[in-house]
């Protein structure tokens, strides 16, 4: 199907189904420890051996020599796979780093080895007999020192733009702001780490594991190996969070495929919990500097925004800069995104790459002007609001934005008149109070997605599309658009997800698995409605479907009459969208709390206005607001990756080092959707959520932290020996 | 090593390597899946299980120190068909997302409620000989030990009151 202009009155706006809070269909399995995730799936092939793997210790270098004899001999060691007697596998489109093989080291807790034993035990026990004599280099490890000649990501693009004339427009700005502001390293630390079980049999490979992108994991895994794509299947029913970090095909499948290649039996492998952190992806840390100059009514004149990240590869930065042409408006204007080279692990995409780390940055600087200006920071920004075409990129225009209508409404919400402008002054016994605002946008893009439907005798549907479910609903909102489209009720509904022998959907990442993946059900649901009115005899793009029932002109059919029946469908998207910025906006606001005396700092309150069109699920897509929230919280309180930078690691690699928020940190959260419809995005005309709620919570805390103790700090994570200092005085 | 545990109820008998996790013991052995295994240093709280009425990080005991224990997992709570309160208020309130972390967040949970109905104190209890209440600060401080990176403690709260007043 495709979908060529803006939608029109069609099915979902008198939706029955699509757009109720449901509960998951697949909650039941998930509370009671049935739902089946990668590393425990025992019965999906006999004779399971453990696979346990080595990493590099150090960041970049050669190995001299491994001895495995020790290693080998140890009881119950099946196979060895060592680097140093392997040719490095080959590359994919999503990876920077090598995965594994020969004797060149890129970043540290590269995969080394695997070590494949009868039990867990013998496994890692067997790996710490492995003797490792590397030629250690110097890298290249902070960015701070390595972003000076850094070059531009990319020539145009979202890397650079110009428009008018920013310097002096800038400098003859009554008021100003310039300032500098960094972000650290951040790591996904989904709960569930990277997993795998691979079997071979004969040249075919399975892999049941947890991955976001089931077809990018069956073409990397392909082109990896060496072998035809048609020979790998890749199977990821339930997957234990992944924010990014589980896009592309990692080490565990790597070294699953090949240790159960060499130890000729299936292999499972769930990487360990400290080799996550270093040897998966995470977010770089960023420097930004903004410069906002504004007429003395405080409207935008002058904006520019430039960034700064490093990755191993110098390629594929975290473009803080993304959010920065699209909030606000003004007429001259500068966007740089630079990239240095470190030998770092691999930087690449967590949870709104670019705008997670970008709003941190330019909705603080925000906050700092409207200081300057003595204007509501609220007001501020609904000033310099956008309509009609991107401010930063005039030739398009803007799909369907309430941003407006976010702030007003939040601010209503949040009692934000309470909110005394002069920061430091408002006290609660021993705690400083205090309350931030910030904007939120991000892409709502779309990608092809398909599927397939198959009716049963008995009028069951059952879907099948290769598209995951990684935390986000997804189960939930296919069931709801194929029972709505169909006209039955959720419970003839049954969905299956994440096999790659099902049809190719767009995945999830990118916050656009939910509009995409329910077009391409829906297309495929239309296609099996026209292959039922063939059947039995009538028009079914005319009639209307519910209970089971097809209706038109008086007549009714019953559709399971139509007998068992299979239609695939795939919703691809036309060129006018080029035209089109189609866009998530939110209102953030946060209200905290600071101990006078020892400076800790407690989030009291959190609410989000989101404007993302038609919401599918208002139960899931307020908990995937409310966590990217959490998320946000975390990466303005706590999450920092420490970089080791003599011998380049992240330093604080596992759950204990590395922090993120707890149920302690977390008060309750509130997340308000608009009521709104942008048929630009999809004939659901619903945007996705999944990342919206990272972007801006994290300023709004921050700027709230600011409010209530009159220190303003630019180095995230705010920590309290950041300010501890310049408090107030108690008493 | 032979150990003998009775697990949801249920007389079990095995034979493990010492180096064997409770953990390990009940995903691997036993192959109750339902236990997970996020960072196997207890630092995440997926693998809580109730060891004699009381909970515990399941990673950080080797299974032949609970000769003769009794061991509820998640999956002697409560069927998909046949769900603990609990359970049933964790999907009333979506109170998880990938849903990995949410067995242990449940094993929690649960123990939670009956920790502070026998009076047990947590680091935010003002009157350490007073009933203890059922404050929102003092659940959300009791489960402090179960990461969720879905961010789904606002709900989990929410779950765990609506049982708590029940």
């Amino acid at each position: 199907m495709e979908f060529n202009a803006p939608a029109g009155q069609n099915l979902f706006d008198r939706a029955k189904i699509v757009g109720k809070s449901t509960p998951r269909i697949d909650g039941p399995l998930k509370v009671t420890g049935t739902a089946p995730y990668a590393a425990e799936r025992h019965g999906v092939a006999a004779n399971q051996a453990y696979g346990w793997i080595v990493g590099s210790a150090i960041a970049k270098g050669r190995i001299r020599s491994m001895d495995l004899d020790a290693a080998r001999r140890a009881p119950g060691v099946i196979a060895i796979v060592a680097a140093t007697e392997h040719e490095p596998v080959g590359t994919s489109d999503y990876n920077y780093a090598p995965l594994f093989g020969g004797n060149e080291v890129s970043h540290y807790h590269q995969a080394i080895a695997v070590v494949v034993a009868e039990t867990f035990e013998q496994a890692r026990s067997a790996a710490g007999l492995i003797g490792t004599e590397y030629d250690r280099v110097d890298g290249s490890f902070d960015l701070a020192s390595s972003k000076d000649g850094a070059p531009l990501a990319s020539e145009g693009g979202s890397d650079f733009a110009k428009l008018g004339k920013f310097e002096e427009a800038f400098a003859a700005a009554p008021v100003k702001v310039d300032e500098t502001y960094t972000t650290p390293d951040e790591s996904h630390a989904m709960m569930e780490p990277f997993a795998t079980i691979a079997a071979w049999d004969g040249p075919d490979l399975t892999l049941w594991t947890s991955n976001q992108m089931i077809h990018w994991g069956k073409q990397a895994m392909a082109s990896i190996l060496g072998m035809p794509e048609e020979n790998v299947r890749v199977d990821s029913p339930f997957i234990g969070g992944g924010f990014g970090g589980k896009l592309f095909v990692r080490a565990d499948a790597v070294m699953a495929a090949l240790g159960a290649k060499a130890a000729n039996r299936p292999v499972k492998i769930a990487m360990q919990r400290p080799l996550m952190f270093n040897n998966g992806t995470h977010r770089h840390a960023t420097i930004q500097r903004l410069r906002i100059g504004a007429e003395r009514d405080g409207r935008i004149t002058a904006i520019a925004h430039q960034n700064w990240s490093g990755n191993i590869t110098q390629k594929e930065g975290e473009n803080g800069t993304l959010q920065t042409p699209k909030l606000y408006a003004g007429a001259n204007r500068l966007i740089e995104n630079r990239i240095a080279q470190l030998d770092l692990p691999e930087g690449n995409a967590m949870r709104a790459p670019g705008e997670a780390a970008g709003h941190l940055a330019l909705e603080v600087a925000m906050d700092e002007l409207a200081e300057k200006l003595a204007m509501d920071p609220v007001e501020l920004r609904i000033l310099n609001d956008a309509s009609g075409t991107v401010p930063g990129d005039p030739d398009t225009k803007i799909s369907d934005r309430h941003l407006v209508r976010c702030l007003r409404e939040g601010a209503e919400r949040f009692g934000w008149s309470k909110r005394n402008a002069v920061p430091g002054q408002q006290r609660d016994g021993r705690w400083l109070t205090g309350m931030g605002v910030a904007a939120g946008y991000r892409a709502g893009p779309t990608t092809k997605s398909a599927a397939r439907v198959r009716m049963s005798a008995d009028g069951h549907v059952t879907v099948e599309t290769d598209m995951t479910d990684i935390g986000t609903g997804s189960y939930t909102i296919i069931a709801q658009t194929a029972a709505e489209t169909m006209g039955l009720p959720l419970e003839s509904v049954t969905v299956k997800l994440g096999d790659s022998s099902f049809p190719v959907s767009s995945g999830s990442g990118g916050q656009w698995g939910a509009a995409s993946s329910t077009a391409g059900v829906y297309a495929a649901c239309v296609n099996l409605r026209r292959m039922i009115g063939e059947k039995l005899n009538f028009d079914a793009d005319a009639a209307n479907f519910a209970d089971g029932r097809a209706t038109l002109d008086n007549q009714s059919w019953r559709i399971a009459d139509a007998g068992e029946l299979t239609a695939d469908g795939e919703m691809n998207y036309g060129d006018f969208k080029d035209g089109y910025d189609v866009g998530t906006y939110a209102g953030h606001f946060a209200e905290v709390r600071v101990d006078a005396y020892t400076g800790e700092t407690h989030v009291t309150r959190m609410l989000a206005v989101c404007d993302a069109g038609r919401i599918l699920n208002p139960l899931s897509a307020r908990s995937q607001v409310i966590g990217g929230m959490v998320m946000a919280a975390g990466a303005t309180l706590m999450e920092d990756l420490h970089v080791d930078k003599r011998f380049g690691f992240f330093v604080n690699h596992d759950l204990a080092g590395y922090e993120v928020p707890v149920h302690a940190d977390i008060p309750h959260q509130e997340c308000i959707f608009l009521d709104t419809l942008d048929p630009v995005i999809s004939p659901m005309k619903a945007k996705g959520v999944g990342e919206l709620g990272i972007c801006g919570p994290g300023a709004a805390v921050a700027n709230a932290i600011y409010n209530a103790i009159g220190v303003r700090v630019r180095e995230y994570p705010v920590t309290l020996d950041k300010y501890l200092d310049r408090l107030p005085p108690a008493a | 090593m032979p150990l003998r545990m009775k697990i949801n109820g249920e007389a079990r008998e095995l034979e493990l390597d010492t180096r064997t996790t409770l953990l390990d013991a009940l995903r691997e052995h036993l192959q109750l899946t339902g236990t997970k295994k996020g960072c196997d240093h207890g630092q995440c709280g997926a693998c809580t299980v109730i060891v004699n009425g009381e909970r515990i990080n399941s990673c950080l005991s080797l299974a032949v120190q609970h000769e003769g224990d009794e061991i509820t997992t998640i999956e002697g709570l409560g069927t998909p068909g046949d769900l603990h309160p609990m359970q049933a208020a964790f999907v009333k309130h979506d109170g998880y997302q990938c849903g990995y972390c949410t067995p242990g967040q449940i094993c929690s949970a649960v123990s939670v409620l009956k920790e502070i109905r026998n009076g047990v104190p947590s680091h935010v209890t003002d009157d350490l000989a007073g009933d203890i209440g059922l404050s929102n600060i003092e659940l959300r401080e009791r489960m402090s030990g179960n990461i969720c990176r879905c961010g789904a403690y606002s709900n989990i709260a929410e779950a765990m009151t609506e049982v708590a007043e029940a």
